[in-house]
């Protein structure tokens, strides 16, 4: 057997407004509403909505044999309840065909799992119960962690929460010789199926669809069947793993994009011998070949495929240790607004902004950032960093006198 | 006495604090009866009318006047490729150097016309706009013969005041309100410095806003200290500021408020900060400004992992000023090199205490201020964490430092300039 697996990341960040040093500890409201229900707005009219009516409309023309799987991130499930409630309705007609796979992640589309076990195992399972509530019930079995970021200890920690199976990028450097288009394991616990994303092909789609300075400009329908139908017939999947905003946001719709998606499932079925698959079918099916051997995280972003986006500066650094640092803290105070917060701050977003690698990748990270510099998002975030820290100080001091009352 | 004296910019329309001097030294001046002719390159119209103010762009230089060649010829060393801009930091500079050397190499033929619309900025086209401001000074100089005294404000107005001198041949001060060793540290720029230089000595007389200063003047510049009068700035208003603005975060609040440049040392406050801060958990630092250094102080905040106790507000202006002074239990003013310095006298003004370097010129006129070498961080932290906690210290300098700004007054100032001008006079005739 073999097949194309297509999954697609959801998400938007609750983006942070403009909040000065006058603001610490008084403004306690962090979010940029206007933005992020803008952004939402006119994302949902550009991909979300267009793109959901075509997929459930191939996924009817075919009859199931057409199938794409989600990852919604749970800050972005929050956003459609709050602005976009006609693009939940969609999503949920989706997944009611039954040809449509959801995965799980953390709920704020964190780091966590590089620096917390709980907090990470918390954000899992509040994405699950959001999944449960919104879409009826419906319980992942795959995992998909935040930027794809795996490594061995992070995979072990997902076979133990009881997943099947987890996504990745087939970085070339874990790969080395190896073909992305096989099943692996995780090195640690083998009963954890590791499915790699063929980033050639993901992002020719992804990334290079639209750009006429490409040397395959326009990539047609045609041409990608040529090149799947070139991959050696021993190699049994071909996993397409790319940021759902693809459609219609970050390649526009002149680009014809939504045309090539929507010839694309008749000219696979028709004229190679792949099918279409959601990754829990694919782990449950296709044998693994091995064990693959992730020392350090990998990601899937920018060239080096690391964690550089994020981390590894000393805007970043400093700013992620002093988050992580209130964890604790956090979770001694019963209070749901401050629990909501710590888990937005979490969200990546906030910590790409602040990347500072300009010369390389910078143009794309500059393309996704609300901010002038990175300089200006680390300053934004600190001073929120500042207030969420004495509120947390507040309660706590708070909840000690109504003990102390109480007893 | 009637003085002829040459600005460079008026209130409100200012983007320094030579304007602010001017305006103090002006209403000081008018309390003691003194007729000025106020000179700037562009008037605004909404200037507070207290001289008589002559607006550069308006005169018309008539180029039959003989001596107006030899002013020229005099100044034709600013008209090469004159690309500087002495009020940006290193890297803005450089950006403007690179952008100044490939798209224009000599001054435009403009200067020349009959008349001339001054930007009255500090702009790219700066060395223009002072050569020919001196051009329109000679001619304000010829056409107005009833002054006694020419009186020009820092190297803007050098050649101006140079030029009016040798066509009225009344005798010049120069008013020395920053050097360019205070600007750009030791890496001067050549232009500037030789303009300086001109200016202090063709002057008859040199006034220094500080002891500082004069000793830069001595020493650099060659100008014997007999021919140099220190005469210290003032504050426009001495009153208590009483804010109703209150500080919305628990702890005590440590500021920096200025341009962070090289100049003002913003990084030995960030180092000093680093010290205190691990000593005490009840403290935050606020360095407010924008700057060419910006950026880099942010990147030492992150890297000594601070930043939730150390925040940036950005460039802060009109209320907010006045909000951070008031909200500030400590201010500090570190700079490696600082004329006068007037923000720490407004900080007194809102009750806080201040820190200041040992080179500034404020220093020599604030007594009840803790003072320190500007790269001694080790004492910058003692200081800070002393008014933070023993509040017997801060207590005083609230005090005694209100009832010392209450003799820093313009009027006091004026008076001493008026015997300057009278010395001056007296020894020239």
């Amino acid at each position: 057997m073999r097949t194309i697996c297509f999954y697609f990341q959801v998400h938007q960040p609750f983006r942070l407004k403009p909040y000065r040093f006058f603001d610490i500890g008084e403004d306690h409201h962090y979010w940029d509403d206007f933005s992020n229900r803008s952004i939402m707005r006119k994302v949902a009219q550009k991909c979300y909505l267009p793109m959901n009516a075509l997929l459930l409309q191939l996924i009817h023309k075919y009859n199931g044999a057409f199938k794409v799987t989600f990852s919604i991130s749970g800050t972005f499930m929050d956003q459609m309840e709050a602005y976009a409630p006609d693009v939940l309705e969609s999503f949920q007609k989706l997944v009611a065909t039954g040809h449509v796979e959801l995965l799980n992640e953390t709920y704020s589309h964190s780091l966590a799992s590089l620096k917390s076990k709980d907090e990470f195992k918390d954000l899992v399972y509040k994405h699950q119960s959001k999944i449960k509530e919104l879409f009826n019930g419906y319980t992942p079995k795959v995992f998909r962690n935040t930027e794809l970021i795996y490594s061995d200890q992070i995979g072990a920690m997902v076979a133990e929460l009881g997943y099947d199976a987890m996504l990745t990028e087939g970085a070339k450097h874990i790969l080395g010789w190896k073909s992305p288009n096989y099943v692996y394991v995780n090195s640690m616990e083998p009963k954890l199926k590791i499915l790699l994303k063929n980033f050639q092909l993901s992002d020719d789609i992804a990334f290079r669809f639209g750009n006429k300075a490409w040397d395959d400009y326009p990539l047609t329908t045609d041409k990608f069947i040529n090149w799947i139908n070139a991959i050696p017939q021993e190699e049994e999947t071909l996993n397409l793993f790319m940021d759902y905003e693809t459609f219609g946001e970050h390649q526009w719709a002149e680009t014809g994009i939504f045309e090539f998606m929507g010839h694309l499932p008749e000219a696979v079925l028709s004229r190679t011998n792949f099918t279409f698959s959601t990754p829990s079918e694919v782990a449950s099916k296709i044998p693994p070949v091995g064990k693959i051997h992730v020392p350090i995280p990998i990601s899937w972003a920018d060239e080096e495929r690391d964690l550089t986006a994020w981390l590894g500066n000393d805007l970043q650094d400093e700013a992620f240790d002093r988050l992580y640092e209130l964890e604790k803290l956090v979770n001694t105070i019963d209070d749901e607004e401050i629990k909501r917060d710590w888990r937005y701050l979490q969200t990546s977003d906030h910590f790409y902004y602040m990347c500072t690698k300009f010369f390389s990748d910078g143009d794309i990270h500059s393309y996704f950032s609300p901010y002038d510099s990175p300089y200006d998002a680390f300053i934004n975030y600190m001073n929120v960093l500042s207030d969420f820290m004495i509120r947390l100080k507040e309660k706590t001091n708070s909840q000690k006198e109504e003990t102390s009352i109480q007893s | 006495m009637k003085v002829l004296m040459f600005g460079w910019e008026f209130p409100p329309h200012i983007s320094g604090g030579l304007g602010t001097a001017c305006y103090g030294l002006v209403k000081g001046l008018t309390h003691h009866k003194q007729d000025i002719i106020f000179v700037v390159p562009k008037l605004w119209g909404d200037e507070e009318p207290m001289a008589d103010f002559v607006n550069a762009s308006d005169i018309s230089i008539d180029y039959r006047e003989k001596k107006f060649k030899s002013i020229w010829k005099n100044l034709t060393y600013l008209e090469v490729s004159s690309f500087l801009v002495p009020y940006l930091g290193p890297d803005e500079y450089k950006k403007f150097t690179d952008y100044a050397i490939h798209d224009r190499t000599d001054v435009d033929e403009s200067i020349f016309t009959t008349k001339y619309e001054f930007s009255g900025k500090y702009g790219k086209n700066l060395m223009e706009e002072v050569s020919r401001y001196a051009l329109t000074g000679a001619q304000i100089a010829r056409d107005r013969s009833d002054f006694e005294i020419i009186h020009a404000h820092d190297w803007l107005s050098f050649p101006a005041g140079i030029a009016a001198k040798e066509i009225s041949g009344k005798p010049l001060v120069a008013h020395v309100h920053a050097t360019e060793f205070d600007r750009s540290g030791e890496t001067v720029n050549q232009v500037v410095y030789d303009i300086e230089r001109a200016g202090m000595h063709a002057a008859d007389h040199v006034i220094a806003v500080s002891q500082l200063t004069k000793n830069t003047i001595v020493r650099k510049y060659g100008i014997p200290a007999s021919k140099v009068t220190v005469v210290h700035n003032a504050v426009l208003d001495a009153s208590i500021i009483k804010s109703t603005f209150q500080k919305k975060v628990p702890e005590k609040i440590v500021t920096f408020l200025g341009r962070i440049t090289f100049q003002k040392g913003p990084e030995y406050f960030v180092e000093a900060a680093k010290k205190v801060i691990d000593r005490d958990p009840n403290v935050r630092f606020v360095m407010a400004g924008s700057g060419d250094l910006l950026n880099r102080m942010i990147d030492r905040v992150a890297e000594l992992r601070i930043a939730t106790k150390f925040n940036f507000t950005g460039f802060l202006k009109g209320k907010d000023v006045d909000h951070m002074y008031a909200i500030s239990d400590v201010y500090v003013m570190p700079s490696v090199s600082e004329p006068f310095g007037i923000s720490p006298l407004e900080a007194v003004r809102h009750n806080t205490p201040v820190i200041i370097s040992k080179q500034s010129g404020v220093a020599e006129v604030l007594t009840n201020a803790i003072k320190i070498d500007f790269w001694d961080i080790d004492a910058m932290a003692d200081a800070i964490f002393a008014l933070l906690h023993y509040n017997g210290i801060s207590r005083m300098f609230k005090e005694l430092g209100s009832e010392e700004l209450k003799k820093l007054k313009w009027e006091h100032v004026a008076a001493k300039l008026v015997s300057v001008y009278e010395k001056t006079i007296s020894a020239k005739s």
